[in-house]
């Protein structure tokens, strides 16, 4: 265990932790959006930066990387801090000015219009879709393609993937609500925040007891896969299965 | 043919390597003439292919293959001249040298001493011609102590490196030195690191040597990428092996035994020459397993680079060797503790690999005597842009900027005056006349809001527009974003859009305050050095230039002009005879011949502002506004 200061209060956290866990498990607030506990932390969004003091100078660094060390001291709420937080929403506010979740993150921290042009976009390139699908799910069905200010997030040639399993968890992580999954009779569709993709479907799996569309067939086939299942576990919904 | 012999016998002690060493020398003549024939890159666009190829027959065809040497060697420098010919051993100096001069230059220089007055150097500013190479005035202010041996051997041979003392300071190292020692000596000489950082290099090796784990790898980065820069490519060209034996003895000292050279793969003669010198030295020994049987084991790999300007950046590099996207990490964790699959891995830079041999064979404290306080040793520059002697130049730390441009370069073309100078590549920042005296040293060019990046140095003179120059570095670095992090990826995008409403009339008031806004989030908030120094040359020009931001956004002027939406082209009536040039230059047919001796008249809602009219206008009576 190390003992560290956010904002003053002195606080224990377990070695190797990074600044952002121990703060979060102390409730105090660092707003981040390309940060999940679900996947490996990323640094992307800089939104998280808090300010430390080393070698007697302040700078800042990501607090969902930083890990702590005995008597680090981290301020949350600098000048500096606030002023880099502020001028991060002002970018990602001009690229998303529609995005409900950055305008009202922005207003958060008293961003209320942006000195850049607008544009209109809603995916702000945090990578968590992405990660998500490879780290959790396991199929890396969509990447991060292109360099720069052209960077997306795509499938391969933009077509359906076919590594995708249907399953939402890139609509389910997505921390601005980009990716929109919708469930309507058998189908499921989702809609990624790229306008070179078409809308992706998948075919629901109806329960044989209530008759329900419960799960995409390739999401449930996939599972039955890499658990090593007989493909009839599912044919009954988890209700009525208990 | 001594190459071949002694690969069947693996050197396998140091004195083994002395004994060939001599021998090698035993055979060579000193006092034999031998043409040296430039083969870098800048030489081979002048075709010194052909140049060469001319002497080599030219030789056989007169019987003097024994009588006289021809050499291809890497690049000298005075890239300028091309194709360099040197006559050792006078050192007779030929520049723009043609495959026609070779018959008279074997003729009457090599065989008879005579010297060919127009293939002389003329020095611009005495009018003199200079016959000797160590007296043109580009190479005399240089300390060429990487770079000197460049003009001596060639690249594909290992014999001619091991006959200017190659490979001594591998064997000093592994015999007399412990891996600490080593370390200790490099610490002491103070070398900083040359690919843009300048972080002390033995202070890494430490750090490395002490990381946890049983693997380490040592890298090599000659993923050179700044724009107008070759100083790595021309090094690991011209003597891959100094870059060779500068790894090996790293490995030693941290404890590695695989290394990797990344490098450009735009660079295909030095991937070429570091291929060939990689297979010479395992052949001899020198690399691979029980080198020189001090039973240390070290193999060298290449990996191309796919040309991505942020894969210099050292985990991003990392990451691409690892196959993966080339996209920086944090680095709160050090690379020396946690690299290359997540080993710890040192990675120096091409030039930095070059200065470890001769600080092991001539001590930390020779070493430690060039340069300033703060910055040791000598330093390779790109030297390009509006300057007279373009080429490399390698001079000892704490040169003054205006020697370098003045005294080595030769000043600036055409009698204009000189502006600016850009160092440090694309986020370096542009360093204005009155901060010509300012020593080239890493703490210094760092206060003046520049940095010494890996070398570039880039000469602007009054022609040059400022906010234009900022918005061409602003594009480059936009362009080579990777686009993980926002402050970079939409912060740049920003930038270049402001700097671009500026150049083109629809600057507001406030632009300037915004730019500086956005550049403390590039700094603070960025993941890696590309965007963190990004707005160096937004800030420099804003520093040192700000008037002509101030003439563009109030004025709508470009006071050099440049900036095409705030310029106008004019014919000045009374100097222009109706000569007609301008008339059949202009692309649009903007201007109207009006009869001879009548002056003529251009239509501005039809100019398009491309300057042919005032290229080609030998009497000045086209003027920009």
């Amino acid at each position: 265990m190390v003992t560290l200061s956010i904002d003053g209060r002195e606080v224990q956290a377990e070695e190797g932790a990074t600044i952002l866990e121990v703060a979060r498990a102390h409730n105090i607030y660092i707003p981040a959006l390309c940060y999940h506990e679900e996947v490996a932390p990323y640094g992307a969004c800089r939104l998280c930066m808090v300010e430390i003091a080393a070698d007697g100078r302040e700078k800042l660094v990501a607090s969902c990387l930083y890990p702590v060390e005995e008597g680090l001291i981290v301020k949350t709420n600098t000048d500096r801090v606030i002023n880099n937080r502020r001028i991060i929403m002002e970018l990602l506010l001009a690229r998303c000015p529609n995005n409900k979740v950055i305008q009202d993150l922005a207003r958060q921290v008293g961003v209320d219009k942006t000195p850049f042009k607008l544009e209109d976009k809603q995916c702000i390139l945090c990578g968590l879709c992405v990660r998500a699908c490879e780290e959790v799910v396991g199929v890396s069905a969509i990447s991060l393609v292109n360099r720069g200010v052209n960077r997306q997030v795509a499938s391969p040639f933009y077509e359906a993937p076919d590594a995708c399993i249907g399953c939402g968890s890139c609509a389910y992580i997505c921390p601005v609500n980009a990716i929109k999954m919708e469930d309507i009779g058998d189908t499921r569709t989702i809609t990624m925040p790229n306008p070179k993709m078409k809308k992706i479907e998948f075919k629901l799996k109806k329960c044989k007891v209530c008759g329900k569309y419960w799960a995409p067939e390739r999401q449930l086939e996939y599972i039955a896969r890499i658990a090593g299942l007989a493909p009839e576990t599912f044919d009954v919904c988890p209700d009525c299965r208990q | 043919m001594l190459g071949k012999e002694q690969a069947l016998n693996r050197l396998s002690s140091p004195d083994e390597l002395e004994r060939v060493r001599k021998s090698i020398i035993k055979q060579r003549d000193p006092d034999k003439p031998c043409i040296t024939i430039c083969s870098g890159t800048g030489c081979h666009a002048y075709g010194c292919e052909r140049v060469a190829a001319a002497f080599k027959q030219e030789v056989k065809q007169q019987g003097l293959e024994a009588k006289v040497d021809v050499r291809t060697t890497g690049c000298h420098g005075f890239c300028e001249r091309g194709t360099l010919v040197v006559i050792k051993p006078r050192n007779i100096f030929y520049q723009r040298v043609k495959v026609d001069d070779v018959p008279e230059i074997i003729s009457e220089t090599v065989l008879k001493g005579n010297i060919i007055d127009r293939l002389l150097y003329t020095d611009p500013n005495t009018g003199k011609k200079i016959v000797y190479e160590p007296e043109v005035p580009f190479y005399k202010k240089q300390k060429r102590l990487v770079f000197g041996n460049n003009g001596y051997i060639d690249p594909t041979l290992i014999d001619d490196y091991l006959a200017v003392g190659g490979y001594a300071a591998l064997g000093k190292a592994l015999f007399k030195m412990s891996p600490e020692e080593v370390i200790g000596e490099v610490k002491k000489s103070g070398l900083r690191g040359r690919g843009g950082g300048g972080f002390p290099t033995g202070i890494k090796w430490e750090a490395c040597r002490r990381a946890e784990g049983d693997t380490k790898y040592i890298i090599c980065n000659a993923d050179e990428g700044d724009p107008g820069a070759y100083m790595d490519r021309s090094l690991i060209e011209g003597n891959p092996h100094s870059v060779l034996e500068g790894m090996i003895i790293g490995a030693y000292a941290v404890g590695g035994h695989q290394g990797y050279i990344y490098i450009r793969n735009e660079y295909p003669l030095a991937v070429r020459n570091v291929q060939i010198a990689i297979k010479q030295a395992e052949e001899y020994g020198l690399l691979g397993n029980n080198i020189l049987g001090s039973g240390f084991d070290f193999s060298v790999r290449i990996n191309r680079g796919g040309g991505a300007f942020v894969c210099g950046e050292s985990s991003a590099l990392m990451a691409s060797l690892e196959g993966k996207v080339g996209e920086p990490r944090a680095k709160y964790i050090h690379t020396v503790e946690r690299g290359l699959w997540d080993k710890p891995t040192n990675l120096n830079n091409v030039e930095t690999w070059a200065n470890i041999p001769l600080i092991v064979n001539q001590g930390a404290d020779w070493f430690a005597e060039i340069g300033t306080p703060g910055s040791k040793g000598t330093k390779i520059f790109s030297l390009v842009g509006k300057v007279n002697n373009t080429g490399l130049v390698e001079v000892p730390m704490g040169m003054t900027l205006r020697e370098v441009i003045f005294d080595l370069g030769g000043g600036i073309p055409k009698g204009k005056k000189f502006k600016g100078v850009q160092t440090g590549g694309p986020s370096g920042g542009v360093i204005p006349e009155s901060l010509l005296d300012l020593p080239v040293d890493f703490d210094e060019l760092t206060k003046a809001g520049s940095m010494m990046g890996s070398g570039g140095m880039i000469v602007m003179d009054e022609d040059n527009c400022m906010v234009d120059i900022a918005k061409y570095f602003i594009n480059f670095l936009e362009g080579e974003s990777c686009g993980k992090c926002v402050p970079c990826r939409e912060g740049l995008k920003r930038m270049r859009e402001i700097l671009t409403d500026i150049t083109e009339g629809r600057g507001k008031e406030g632009d300037i305050e915004l730019l500086e806004r956005l550049s403390t989030v590039l700094i603070d908030g960025s993941l890696c050095a590309l965007g963190a120094t990004a707005p160096n040359p937004v800030l420099t020009t804003i520093r040192y230039f700000r008037d002509e931001y101030e003439a563009h956004i109030k004025d709508r002027k470009c006071p050099a002009g440049v900036c095409k939406e705030l310029i106008t082209y004019q014919i000045i009536e009374e100097k222009c005879p109706g000569c007609g040039l301008c008339v059949k230059a202009c692309p649009t047919e903007a201007i109207t011949f009006m009869g001879k001796k009548k002056p003529v008249i251009l239509d501005q809602e039809k100019c398009i502002k491309c300057g042919a009219c005032y290229d080609v206008c030998k009497l000045g009576a086209i003027k920009v506004e």
